[in-house]
This record gives structure tokens, C-alpha cells and sequence, in this order.
């Protein structure tokens, strides 16, 4: 057992852990921490991956951006809900289906012939960030999803700020 | 070294507990939360299968699909979370099953 394979070991165990508090913790809030914590871990095991940019990445836009957001609207929507007690629907039937979803995903990760396989070095090339954004506005290359996923998140923050508006004649 | 497969396992988990919270939450605050924790579990399947099996090739499209995973997930959380505003706004509710205005 290596040192990677104890870290591994350690993130993953905090990591799932937090997973399952986030989902079966009463307060939404709480819940928000917890969920914070999950993204946390799952930025070690990108590092651990040797892609240290989307370890980064995730911490700026998940934690950063995407469980602040989800804080903000928590804190928006406080008083809709009384989440003194567990508000889960159907505990014990949606477990059951939850660990038939994990039982499948795991035969079919355990019954796959290549699943033991070892890794090699990484090449100079895709360790630079910067040969991956050369590669992303190359026409050669990636240009066009990277124009898609851009013209995406534009759509959808102007759609978001459409949504977002008040407007009070329909209120009434 | 680390094997592939451990990777593959706590992606599992991960996306089997995002399942859950999706099905059982009542707020919809929580099952978008649950969508994100699928979405990473997706995105860890993505960076390991690249650097295990595409990365000794020299290429980078494992890469690429998780940074577009990246754009989705904050595209997706922006519209979600404004629709749940603007729905709590209008019906003062934001628990997924008392917002019933299409159900016939």
C-alpha cells in the first residue's frame, strides 16, 4: 500500500461520508455544508488524477460559485419550508433503489475485464494548461464544443436573468 | 499506484447517494443538489478513464468533455435556481410536490 493509495483510501472515506450526511441531514443548510464538503473531496481525487487544473476548477466554480448560489437560494427561501424534521419521501423505497442503482454500477465495474488496469506518466503537453487552451480555440481541435458550451452558458444566464425578473403585474 | 477501478467505486457511490437525494427530497433546493453530486460522480468517471486509458495515448478529449461537464453543471444550477426563486415568489413554496399547476 503506497502513500497515493492511503490517500485515496482516507479522501474517499470523508468524501462518501459527507455524501451520505448531505443526503440524510435534516437542516437544508446543513445539508449545503456537508454538500460543500462532497466537493471538496471529489477535488482531492481530480489532484489525485494528476489534473490539477480541474482540481482547482472545481474548487473556484462548485464551491465557489455553485454552493454559494445554492446557499443564497437556501437562505431566499427560508421561511417554505420547516426543515425541523426529515422531509425525505419514501426513506425506505428510495434506499432500496439507490442501492440497486450502486449494486449494478459496482458488477458492472467488477465484471469489466480492463477494470484493473495501471497507469502511465503523463505527457509535458497534458500536464500545461496551456496546451489544453491552445487546444480548445483550435479549429483543429476543439473549437466548436468549446463554442456550443459557450453560447449554452450564455443562453442560460440570460435566461436565468429573464426568469429571475419581477415582474408585478403577474404577481397579482 | 492507484487502481482504475477505485475510482470507479467511489464514483458509484457518489452518483447512487445523488440518485437518492434526487428521489427523496421533498425541496427542490436539495434534489438540485443531489443532480450536482451525479453530475461530479460523472465528471470523476470522466478524468479517470482519462488519464488511465486515453492519457498514455497523448490526447486530451477526456479533458475537454469534463470542462464542458463543468459549463452544464453551472448553466443547469443558474436556470434551476432562478426557476426556484421565481417559483417561491409566485406560490410561496419551493417543495416539489405542492408545485402541482400541470398536473391535470
Amino acid at each position: 500500500m503506497t502513500g497515493m493509495q492511503i490517500v485515496f483510501l482516507i479522501n474517499a472515506a470523508v468524501t462518501v461520508i459527507a455524501g451520505v450526511m448531505m443526503v440524510t441531514v435534516k437542516r437544508l443548510m446543513h445539508a449545503a455544508m456537508w454538500l460543500i464538503l462532497t466537493l471538496f473531496g471529489v477535488a482531492v481525487v481530480f489532484g489525485l488524477l494528476e489534473a490539477s487544473f480541474f482540481a482547482i476548477v472545481q474548487v473556484v466554480v462548485y464551491i465557489g460559485a455553485i454552493a454559494i448560489l445554492l446557499v443564497f437560494a437556501i437562505m431566499l427561501t427560508r421561511d417554505a419550508v420547516d426543515d425541523s424534521f426529515l422531509q425525505n419521501h419514501r426513506w425506505v423505497l428510495t434506499a432500496l433503489i439507490g442501492a440497486v442503482a450502486l449494486s449494478g454500477l459496482l458488477l458492472a465495474i467488477f465484471t469489466w475485464p480492463q477494470s484493473a488496469l495501471f497507469t502511465a506518466p503523463l505527457a509535458d503537453a497534458q500536464r500545461d494548461v496551456g496546451e489544453m487552451g491552445l487546444s480548445l480555440l483550435d479549429p483543429q481541435g476543439y473549437l466548436i464544443p468549446f463554442e456550443v458550451s459557450s453560447i449554452l452558458l450564455l443562453a442560460a444566464l440570460i435566461g436565468a436573468v429573464h426568469v429571475g425578473i419581477s415582474r408585478r403585474e403577474e404577481e397579482r | 499506484m492507484i487502481p482504475l477501478y477505485w475510482f470507479l467505486v467511489l464514483s458509484a457511490f457518489l452518483f447512487s447517494l445523488g440518485l437518492f437525494a434526487v428521489i427523496t427530497r421533498r425541496n427542490t433546493i436539495a434534489i438540485l443538489m443531489g443532480i450536482e453530486l451525479m453530475l461530479n460522480a460523472a465528471n470523476i468517471n470522466l478524468l479517470s478513464f482519462w488519464r488511465y486509458l486515453h492519457a498514455p495515448r497523448g490526447d486530451m478529449d477526456g479533458l475537454i468533455f469534463a470542462l464542458i461537464v463543468f459549463v452544464v453543471a453551472a448553466a443547469e444550477v443558474a436556470v434551476g435556481l432562478g426557476l426556484i426563486v421565481s417559483a417561491y415568489r409566485r406560490r410561496r413554496t419551493v417543495v416539489a410536490n405542492e408545485l402541482d399547476l400541470l398536473k391535470g
